[in-house]
């Protein structure tokens, strides 16, 4: 039998064509050290918690309650949203919330695989994987909820709904994509981690998470910029079963968005290493 | 399958590391960049930057064990970590051919509020094991960690050395090519201690390559064939394990107070001052005094890895003399040296004639034994000292 030879040396100079095959190989073979991981963390999540599943969702909750009120008191009037208001806005923080948990997935999961990195050759891509089924498994609680008010609010099902697991996992995607990027550099400088929350915060308000495009002004242009209106948009709209509009946006954002995806897989193969030198635990 | 086949290769590895933390965190963010680039960044130190191991090269067969021996901070981690692919290599080129296992961190992965079954399932997942791979071997390796009353009790009530146990049994179900062992068998109780010596005794028959690092003088003359000695990350030593522990013995206190009054050297043909159990020694003791020194003595210490073994004076055998002043010269011999393979340190003092009297000590003089071999597994002779003894009936 012909051993396997692995070659260490500092000339890096394989093809990112190679990179990119080692890189989709190891997560194709970490499936079950991803799923194994998956289930370490959901299991440890819940067992040593109460409330367990609500902090999933008490987040995004607690965000919609005080626009449900804030626009019921009239203490701010926002334009109609084509469904009832609670429905809209509880839709879009809890698609939001699964947005940046995407986003920063990467970097808290490779953040808390420290001790294991720094002692262990396993295939990292394992980490993003079994990120991605913490987000689903997370998610899916989220998902019931939402369910559950379109019902109590009589808006109903739309047979669009069929589609809406397709555009839950593009959410996951794109922003795993972001993710991947921001988590090397963010495992070196903590302020990294801290900065995109803090841009998130902002950057949702321009998005049509709490309130629909308005008609004209600035953040009608912001929000038409800005490539997560879509997403946010259409993956709603799907849900409800209103009109899909900016689809066209919708669909260059979510293929662009397949390149730099494999971008990323490549840029944090390459940076592991270079990360774990630094924190040598 | 080749008998001897190298499967480990490894050409001037060095790699540089950072003594700042915050300069250390914008090399990496430089490092990143370039490499991203793929641009060569320069081979130089940077501020602030030493080696931590500088062109490492050695070569490893089949069924050979090599140990690393060396002080902390003498580079041996960050050798290992290159070796098993963690960092990158700053220069230099490390080829392995084959599966590599890794006993450097045990029961990695490991989650405390898990039991101890789940946990096996995960740090098998780590290891590279499948769910089937697992599903075959959890009873060898509950019982092969002997914690079976306890496997669905959650990890954080362990004992750490039910921990060890249960990590270094899951390891230990790995059937690599190549074994790569970081000081883990300084754990736990002796009876698996010697649980897992056997283990890596049947290991090695298997024919795989091991380097193992250990601080420890047994464990190394126990398991190695051949030995590197590391010092501030170079390589000042390889080959033979008897010679490569007298030097890491030695280590410690080769910084020696040179007096102008006393110096002493070993006579010997052999320039290394290598010597076999058994042998007569001799020193040279020269003492090259100002003053007429009137009832002298002369201390002679032996030490051996900071531990003082004996201290002779010149009075115990009632040697009396003056110091003129001028050169004088005295020859001691430590007759068939009882001591066994290991490396020594031995140094002389010049006292006058009362407690109080200290006067100078001259340079520590080393020499090593190394040979005949001891036996580490109970079936001859071993640690320092060879007893004279007789076994009789009775």
């Amino acid at each position: 039998m012909e051993l396997k030879t692995t070659v260490y040396q500092k000339e890096n100079n394989t093809k990112i064509g190679k990179l990119l095959k080692n890189s989709l190989n190891d997560i194709f073979t970490s499936r079950f050290l991803a799923k194994q991981l998956a289930i370490r963390d959901i299991k440890s999540q819940y067992r040593q918690s109460f409330l367990g599943i609500i902090w999933a969702f008490i987040t995004p909750l607690t965000t919609a309650l005080v626009w449900i009120i804030l626009s019921k008191t009239g203490t701010v009037t926002l334009t109609d949203t084509g469904i009832p208001y609670p429905v809209y806005v509880f839709s879009g923080t809890l698609l939001w919330s699964i947005l940046t948990e995407s986003i920063n997935a990467p970097m808290v999961n490779t953040n808390a695989a420290r001790g294991m990195l720094s002692k262990i050759n396993f295939p990292k891509e394992a980490l993003i994987l079994s990120g991605v089924y913490k987000l689903i498994s997370n998610s899916l609680v989220k998902i019931a909820l939402l369910l559950f008010f379109l019902l109590l609010y009589g808006v109903g099902f739309h047979f669009s709904i069929f589609l809406f697991p397709f555009a839950f996992l593009g959410i996951i995607f794109i922003g795993t994509t972001i993710g991947l990027f921001i988590s090397p550099l963010g495992m070196l400088y903590n302020d990294i981690g801290k900065i995109v929350n803090l841009g998130l915060g902002f950057l949702m308000y321009a998005t049509p998470v709490i309130y629909v495009i308005p008609k004209d002004g600035f953040l009608k242009t912001a929000m038409e910029i800005n490539p997560l209106t879509p997403l946010i948009l259409i993956t709603r709209n799907l849900m409800t079963g209103q009109s899909l509009d900016y689809l066209m946006y919708y669909f260059i954002v979510s293929i662009g968005c397949i390149p730099i995806f494999l971008l990323g897989l490549v840029f944090y193969r390459i940076s592991i290493p270079i990360i774990v030198e630094r924190m040598s635990a | 399958m080749q008998e001897n086949e190298v499967l480990i290769k490894v050409e001037g590895l060095s790699k540089k590391f950072c003594k700042d933390l915050k300069t250390s965190l914008w090399y990496g963010v430089k490092d990143l960049y370039n490499s991203v680039l793929r641009r060569d960044s320069s081979d130089s130190l940077r501020k602030n930057e030493f080696w931590a191991v500088k062109d490492i090269s050695f070569e490893l067969r089949r069924g050979e064990c090599l140990g690393l021996i060396g002080h902390n901070g003498a580079g041996k981690s960050t050798l290992l970590k290159m070796l098993n692919g963690l960092i990158n290599p700053d220069q230099g080129k490390v080829t392995i051919k084959g599966r590599v296992g890794a006993l450097i961190e045990l029961g990695a992965g490991f989650n405390p509020i898990l039991t101890g079954r789940e946990n096996i399932y995960n740090n098998g997942a780590v290891l590279g094991f499948s769910k089937s791979e697992i599903d075959s071997k959890v009873e060898d390796i509950i019982d092969f960690a002997e914690v079976r009353e306890f496997i669905d009790m959650p990890v954080q009530n362990y004992s750490s050395g039910m921990k060890v146990r249960l990590g270094f049994a899951i390891a230990a179900q790995m059937e690599p090519d190549v074994l790569i062992i970081d000081e883990v068998l300084a754990v736990g109780d002796l009876a698996f201690r010697m649980k897992c010596y056997t283990h890596l005794m049947k290991v090695m028959s298997k024919n795989v390559a091991i380097i193992l690092v250990s601080h420890s003088v047994v464990d190394i003359m126990r398991l190695c064939s051949v030995v590197a000695t590391l010092e501030k990350g170079k390589s000042i030593f390889q080959g033979n394990v008897e010679k490569g522990v007298s030097i890491y013995n030695n280590l410690a206190n080769k910084e020696s107070k040179d007096s102008s009054i006393i110096s002493a050297k070993i006579l010997s043909d052999d320039e290394e001052n290598d010597f076999y159990t058994g042998d007569d020694i001799n020193f040279q003791v020269d003492i090259n005094s100002e003053f007429y020194i009137e009832k002298a003595r002369i201390l002679f210490h032996l030490e051996y890895s900071n531990i003082r073994l004996s201290s002779i004076s010149s009075k115990y055998s009632e040697f009396n003399f003056d110091i003129k002043p001028g050169l004088n010269s005295f020859n001691f011999q430590i007759k068939n040296t009882p001591l066994l393979v290991g490396g020594y340190l031995g140094r002389f003092e010049l006292y006058g004639e009362s407690l109080k009297d200290y006067i100078a000590s001259a340079n520590f003089v080393s020499f090593n034994i190394v040979g005949p071999k001891v036996d580490y597994s109970g079936f001859g002779i071993c640690h320092t000292i060879k007893l004279e003894h007789e076994f009789t009936f009775i």
